[in-house]
């Protein structure tokens, strides 16, 4: 039943379920208070609790479900120290750097490979599955016979996992409920709190909405790991077309960027952002396609005749193995889907289809539409797709493995529909994503960008840490997110313990306060939250798309400003759950200043950022070959220049593994 | 029939989930797994819970995942209906059409 149904079939409008009590002040106290409770907030909390740490964990949505990992996931990147892997964490971080022209981060991913394998073993012990226990997949290609484990995308170097993860995220919620932490579910955070209420201060708690009963959190503790997840709502807002078929959902804000942007941390590399649209396709992994999960499914065209698949450089594939080899002997698939955008080389990265694709189909030697033809692998490479990626991938065990199979759909027998697009896209990634559908001056705003941090994952602000693929810099996807989690959890909790409290400054809070609740009380209130988001997303559509300028930039900074000022204290909120999405749309007008400042920043463009200055349109000249940390304070915006290996530059040393050695916090079992 | 209201347009998608009320206790255990409040409980204690704001659902599934009961299933949008051909026969067959096949994949997950 709809609102619809319920409305006219009652009479009346449904009642607010939950009681309401708007602005009703709640304290928490906590030596550590994560915000965000998806895989990174989660292991941030285990390990900050098994340090002896006591913990809050403040969530937008349910930790036993909600994130972007929550609802399962089916590889897991950078166990470059598992048993049979021949990549070193040192090859993992430098090759991250060397293909992304150094915009990556460089530093987490020494520490994800580092400690990769050591987070998918506890998460074992949790009692996820990452192991053909039953040995259905004996004697295939993608097992090791001693330790049983399973191998994705590079057959020769083992480093990436295949793995059971459709029940990671209730393993991880029962574990920190477990260890005694304080879950607070339907908190949407909306702001830092610092020492003295100024910007640039230590970090000590946060403040947010529960968007049931509208009542307000001040959260205090010694030290805050930012472990949000990323956004979309920036640039690309058309919710009831693309939800169904993004990778990223409503929640999803960019909310731990905007608060550490608005307490005066430095963040890096939001000057990488995509024009053209990611969310205008078909349900995520619904379609045919040779990609990411389906990774080896064969394709054939209408009339049966198969299509090669091909390595990443273009050379047609005879083999099945060859499939999921690297493009030349001397190199490796770094891994795939984790943040690492457009690449300097193809030999790296997966195996693709035929790159004559468009050729053959418009010359009618193959002819569209495509199809995965699962009948053409043998039942254990079949099962190995259809039976464990689909069924523990996110977003795949209940919509697609489930429901396409109550419709019907049997991989033993049924051949999946590619989308019918360019066969360009299709050759070269899933065939339900982005197609051709997309407004052509969407901005992505999913790109590295985030905070940037010391080799403890410490933001520029003491007592705030960053994690997961999101906040934290050019960071990876899922398995990352976990292991940075976990090793912020357990730097977070030894600055708690070397720290006092300190009290938050009353004017900051209600400051806050006053702001989150005007639109309740805001009863000539005629704009809600919805339009303004569609508001917010046009500006930065046209004023940080395809043709900035510095008068561009300034006039798209102005006109969220405006927007700001005029319409949104126009704004009205019927509800808890209007009002955090409302709330929510003033961080987006923040973050979008934040994104356009970024842009102003770099006089030059730059092909892997993605970036272009029609003022500056010299690509990647060597003066700019840098990151630009910016932050703000008292109403100025501050920018410097920063090598992008500036973690093995003084005061660190040369030597990641010397870095490591110096900064890590051993990890414990148990609380102490 | 011939009587009408002044209603809001509809919302697309109409109903991103659905929920079956004759299995359905009101326990509201899919609406407390939904991230995004699409499912709220209804007012009325007992009563299944309402598709409130089916604009923001993700189509995760952790609402049918959370059912004890199997009394929520989801709803593809009109326009996210894919297609599949039976290889030996020829069939095209859309998801959620008119003429689809009746379920002969049961494998369970593997794991």
């Amino acid at each position: 039943m709809n609102w619809h149904e319920y409305a006219i079939k009652h009479g009346k409008l449904p009642e607010w379920p939950y009681e309401i009590s708007y602005g009703k002040e709640n304290v928490v106290e906590s030596d550590v208070l994560v915000v965000g409770g998806g895989v990174a907030g989660c292991r941030a909390a285990i390990a900050a609790l098994q340090q002896g740490a006591s913990v809050a964990v403040a969530e937008r949505g349910f930790t036993k479900r909600s994130g972007l990992g929550g609802a399962g996931v089916d590889h897991w990147h950078g166990a470059v120290t598992n048993p049979c892997s021949k990549i070193t964490p040192e090859m993992y971080s430098d090759t991250a750097m060397k293909i992304s022209d150094g915009y990556t981060n460089g530093l987490a991913r020494y520490i994800i490979g580092k400690e990769g394998w050591d987070t998918l073993l506890e998460l074992e012990e949790m009692g996820v599955q990452i192991r053909d226990e039953d040995d259905e997949f004996k004697d295939t290609m993608f097992r090791d016979e001693e330790t049983k484990l399973l191998f994705a995308y590079d057959l020769d170097n083992k480093h990436c996992l295949r793995v059971y993860g459709n029940n990671i995220k209730p393993c991880l919620d029962a574990e920190m409920r477990r260890l005694g932490a304080g879950v607070y579910d339907r908190t949407c955070i909306t702001a830092l709190l610092t020492e003295g209420g100024r910007q640039g201060a230590r970090v000590i708690g946060a403040m947010g909405v529960n968007d049931r009963t509208g009542e307000f959190f001040v959260f205090k503790a010694k030290a805050v790991v930012v472990a949000t997840g990323g956004g979309k709502r920036l640039g690309s807002f058309a919710p009831e077309l693309t939800e169904s078929q993004s990778m990223f959902h409503i929640n999803l804000t960019n909310m731990g960027h905007t608060i550490a942007w608005n307490a005066g941390a430095e963040l890096v590399m939001m000057d990488q952002l995509y024009v053209g649209g990611l969310d205008m396709g078909y349900a995520p992994y619904s379609m045919g396609n040779a990609d990411n999960t389906y990774q080896g499914a064969p394709t054939v065209d209408a009339n049966g005749v198969r299509v090669q698949h091909a390595s990443a450089t273009g050379t047609l594939l005879t083999d099945e193995r060859q499939i999921f080899q690297s493009a030349n002997p001397d190199t490796f698939v770094i891994g795939h889907g984790i943040g690492l955008g457009p690449t300097n080389t193809q030999e790296y990265s997966v195996s693709t289809l035929d790159h004559a694709l468009n050729d053959k189909i418009s010359s009618g030697e193959l002819r569209l539409p495509l199809y995965n033809d699962f009948t053409l692998l043998d039942e254990k490479h079949r099962r190995l797709i259809w039976g464990l990626m689909l069924s523990h991938e996110g977003k795949t065990r209940v919509p697609i493995y489930e429901t396409l199979s109550k419709w019907g759909f049997d991989p033993d027998k049924d051949m999946l529909q590619y989308a019918v697009t360019n066969a360009e896209l299709l050759s070269h990634r899933s065939s339900w994503t982005g197609l051709e559908h997309s407004p052509k001056n969407w901005v992505v705003t999913a790109g590295g960008g985030g905070i940037i941090t010391d080799w403890r994952l410490q933001g520029s602000l003491p007592g705030m840490f960053a994690a997961g693929g999101f906040p934290l810099f050019g960071s990876g996807c899922h398995g990352e997110a976990q292991t940075t989690g976990r090793y912020a959890g357990r730097q977070a909790a030894r600055f708690a313990s070397e720290h006092d409290s300190a009290e938050p400054d009353r004017a900051q809070i209600e400051r806050e306060k006053r702001e989150l609740f005007a639109p309740v009380e805001n009863e000539g209130g005629d704009i809600g939250w919805k339009e303004l988001n569609y508001a917010i997303a046009r500006v930065v559509q046209d004023y940080c798309g395809r043709y900035k300028t510095e008068e561009i930039l300034d006039l798209g900074i102005k006109r969220l400003k405006d927007l700001r000022d005029t319409e949104g204290r126009r704004t009205y909120a019927n509800n808890p759950h209007e009002l955090g999405r409302l709330v929510e749309c003033f961080r987006l007008i923040d973050l979008g200043i934040c994104y356009m400042e970024a842009a102003k920043a770099r006089k030059a463009s730059s092909k892997i950022l993605g970036f272009s200055r029609v003022d500056y349109p010299e690509m990647d000249p060597p003066e700019w070959n840098c990151l630009l940390p910016i932050s703000q304070s008292d109403g100025q915006v501050h920018v410097r220049k920063l090598p992008c290996d500036y973690y093995r530059q003084a005061p660190y040393s040369d030597c990641l593994a010397e870095n490591y050695e110096k900064y890590t916090v051993p990890a414990k079992k148990e609380a102490t | 029939m011939n009587e009408a209201y002044l209603v809001p347009n509809p919302i697309a998608p109409n109903q991103s989930v659905c929920i079956d009320h004759d299995k359905c206790v009101g326990c509201n255990c899919c609406a407390n797994a939904c991230r995004t409040q699409t499912i709220m409980p209804n007012p009325e204690k007992g009563q299944p819970p309402i598709v409130i704001y089916p604009d923001e659902c993700w189509f995760c599934g952790c609402c049918v995942g959370a059912c004890k009961r199997e009394a929520i299933r989801i709803v593809y949008p009109i326009n996210q209906r894919v297609f599949f051909k039976r290889k030996t026969t020829g069939e095209v067959f859309r998801l959620g059409g008119p003429d689809s096949p009746p379920q002969t994949y049961f494998k369970p997950p593997v794991g």
